[in-house]
């Protein structure tokens, strides 16, 4: 293998990392809030069709990255009002929150299919990223560097600062929390609403940095995996570093194997495309096998709060 | 005046029933002020989608076309919710009893005889069953979401599907097109109204969702599920085994799915092609909860869906409203469904301000 090869693997390892690595953080923190959302995938499609519209009607990515971010918040918060408001089961909230997303982003990405969009390239100059090596530092886009920034600063709230402590104290206990005087309810809907947000802009890496063009469903079941990688991950942000950029590689060999050709076409390329899924059920079943009894969950993940009067 | 939510002593069995109907109708009022503010005609997409199918008798066969796959793999799911064991993969079950009773149909396809369509529904439902069976070994044995490994393999059964039509199962005299042969009279369901596009799916959604209704309430198999359900320590107190009720309630529903999939590719579409994931798995969902995971209620969901997915595509020929918009009501309906059960457990009290005077 020649380096040249090397770094184009790592590069785009990276950027199929990355929007799974977005949502999951953002999940991570919300199921640390005690709720489990399992509307990623939709929050995903409503933030890729917005991020898509507005960056290609602005011809401002960095505008059409905060529109998505909005979007998810948006879509979070309808979760967040009938699962934290009004106690409605999670688990059905969250799949109907998928099918939302899944039906909305189908409606308005209508018009842009077929229609080109500018890649959300480097910010860096690009004599910095002429040589590969250097470009496997220089090279990416913004929201890659976001994405790693945002590892460290999940693990430093969740861990260092005070409101973290609050935040997991809830997902622990709330019942505690609540008798301390902690709104549950309060810090919930924050932690529902940045999961949206992050998950909103994992959507927007999808045409911004993956594929420059409207197509229905493009996130392709990759909010379940982050909801999968955040079990893996035992909640820990830093695994789920480690996680995301596993399944890149494997989305990366999957990439290369069906471009490819030579000795892997023996193998027909839809084995290939099912390797993620594959994958996730591999992962979910080594780490149960790993920590039989002992579970890492929040104590309070999936179940609704109703404070007594 | 204010107001205050006040905890029932017991679940409102009226706004138990009367929630669903209630989610229909405020989806319809509020779709069509959403759709309006979009810029399309909402009150015309309301009624293009809500009514027409029903005013429409020319329609009323494509309902029962559409709403027999709904019914049945709902009823399959509720079984496993009722029970708290979330088959959220019935998509990929559908899949791959399709596929299952296709292959059936391919070895079968030089032979005649009353057995072949039985045993092309037999595939589909062992073939559904079968794809749960990674799931549910794992979900019972070593505790591993469900939720994720159903939805994971329905990925999976997408790709093996398009592996084997673009592949060994294409038809060679197909001119290139990804698809089987198709199917013989014998491997065909038979048409059961006369000049109708009905076929033996209909009435088989029916018998399904009656002979659920009398196991999950007149057998000890459903006392056990809505146990397990319910109160899991009660359960476990009783003797139920846990692990036994998310068998049977994840097989059931994969084998029900598995059903419906052998049904539609016997039925409707006559041969395998790309095309046969229509998502009716993920639609059954909302079914299944519209219909309060009952039977009985599921069968009048299921109508309800059918309802939408033929308005749907009513509005998109008269009125050019494109099909994603039929998802968008879709799940306002069961967004609005599970807002309301707030009511079923809850009611809403006026509460007159202290400061008004001291009247008892």
């Amino acid at each position: 293998m020649s380096v040249e090869l090397i770094i184009a693997i790592i590069i785009t390892l990276i950027g199929a990392a990355t929007p799974i690595l977005l949502a999951a953080l953002g999940e991570l923190v919300v199921e640390k809030s005690g709720v489990l959302n399992l509307g990623v995938e939709g929050m995903m499609l409503t933030g890729a069709v917005v991020g898509f519209a507005v960056s290609y009607s602005t011809g401002n990515p960095w505008i059409g990255v905060l529109a998505a971010a909005f979007a998810g918040t948006a879509a979070s918060l309808i979760f967040g009002f009938l699962t934290l408001s009004l106690s409605s089961n999670q688990v059905a909230t969250g799949l109907a929150l998928t099918i939302f997303g899944t039906g909305f982003s189908a409606l308005f990405g209508q018009p842009f299919t077929g229609k080109p969009l500018e890649l959300f390239r480097s910010v860096f100059p690009a004599e910095l990223a002429t040589h590969p090596f250097w470009k496997v530092i220089f090279g990416y886009s913004p929201l890659v560097y976001f994405s790693l920034i945002m590892v460290v600063a999940v693990w430093w709230f969740l861990q260092k600062t005070r409101a973290g402590l609050i935040l997991r104290a809830v997902g622990e206990s709330d019942l505690s929390a609540h008798s301390i005087g902690y709104s549950v309810i309060g810090v919930r809907y924050a932690a529902v609403a940045f999961g949206g947000a992050m998950a909103g802009i994992a959507g927007a890496c999808f045409p911004l940095i993956l594929t420059p063009q409207w197509v229905e469903r493009l996130t392709a079941g990759r909010g379940w995996i982050a909801l999968a990688l955040v079990v893996f991950a035992a909640w820990k942000p830093f695994r789920l570093l480690a996680g995301a950029y596993l399944f890149g590689l494997i989305a990366t060999i999957e990439l290369y194997a069906q471009a490819g050709g030579g000795q892997m076409r023996i193998i027909p390329s839809e084995v290939w495309a099912s390797l993620p899924y594959l994958a996730t059920i591999l992962v979910l079943v080594l780490i149960s096998l790993r920590r039989e009894g002992n579970t890492s969950a929040p104590a309070c993940l999936g179940k609704p709060f109703i404070p007594s009067n | 005046m204010q107001f205050r939510l006040e905890k029932r002593q017991q679940p409102s069995k009226a706004m138990l029933y009367l929630t669903p109907l209630l989610a229909v109708l405020i989806t319809m009022v509020l779709g069509a002020a959403v759709f309006t503010a979009l810029g399309y005609n909402g009150l015309g997409a309301v009624r293009e989608i809500f009514l027409t199918p029903l005013t429409n008798p020319y329609k009323w066969q494509d309902l029962a076309v559409k709403a027999a796959p709904l019914i049945i793999i709902a009823v399959g799911l509720s079984i496993g919710y009722r029970a708290n064991v979330w088959n959220i993969g019935a998509e990929g079950q559908y899949v791959v009893g399709g596929l299952a009773a296709t292959g059936v149909a391919l070895l079968t396809y030089n032979m005649t005889g009353w057995w072949i369509l039985p045993l092309m529904v037999l595939a589909g439902m062992a073939g559904g069953m079968a794809w749960v069976l990674i799931p549910a070994y794992l979900r019972t044995r070593l505790k591993v979401n469900e939720i994720l490994t159903t939805l994971m393999l329905t990925y999976v059964s997408v790709y093996l599907l398009n592996y084997l039509v673009f592949g060994p199962w294409k038809n060679p005299m197909g001119m290139g097109q990804p698809q089987t042969v198709l199917f013989t009279a014998d491997q065909t369901l038979p048409y059961i109204i006369p000049g109708t596009i009905v076929q033996a799916g209909a009435p088989i959604a029916i018998i399904v969702a009656l002979v659920a209704w009398f196991v999950m309430s007149r057998s000890v198999f459903g006392f056990q599920v809505k146990t397990v359900g319910a109160a899991p320590h009660a359960a476990r107190y009783g003797g139920f085994s846990t692990n036994q009720t998310i068998w049977l309630a994840l097989l059931a529903s994969a084998g029900l799915a598995g059903l419906a999939g052998a049904l539609e590719v016997a039925g409707p579409f006559g041969r395998m092609v790309p095309q046969f994931p229509t998502n009716y798995g993920f639609t059954a969902i909302i079914v299944a909860f519209l219909g309060r995971l009952q039977p009985l209620g599921i069968l009048l969901a299921g109508v309800v869906l059918a309802i939408t997915f033929v308005g749907g595509e009513v509005a998109q020929t008269t009125m050019q409203l494109p099909n994603a918009a039929v998802g968008i009501f879709q799940a306002m309906m069961l967004f609005l469904l599970l807002a309301g059960d707030i009511f079923v457990r809850y009611r809403l009290r006026r509460v007159r301000p202290q400061a008004a005077g001291g009247v008892a």
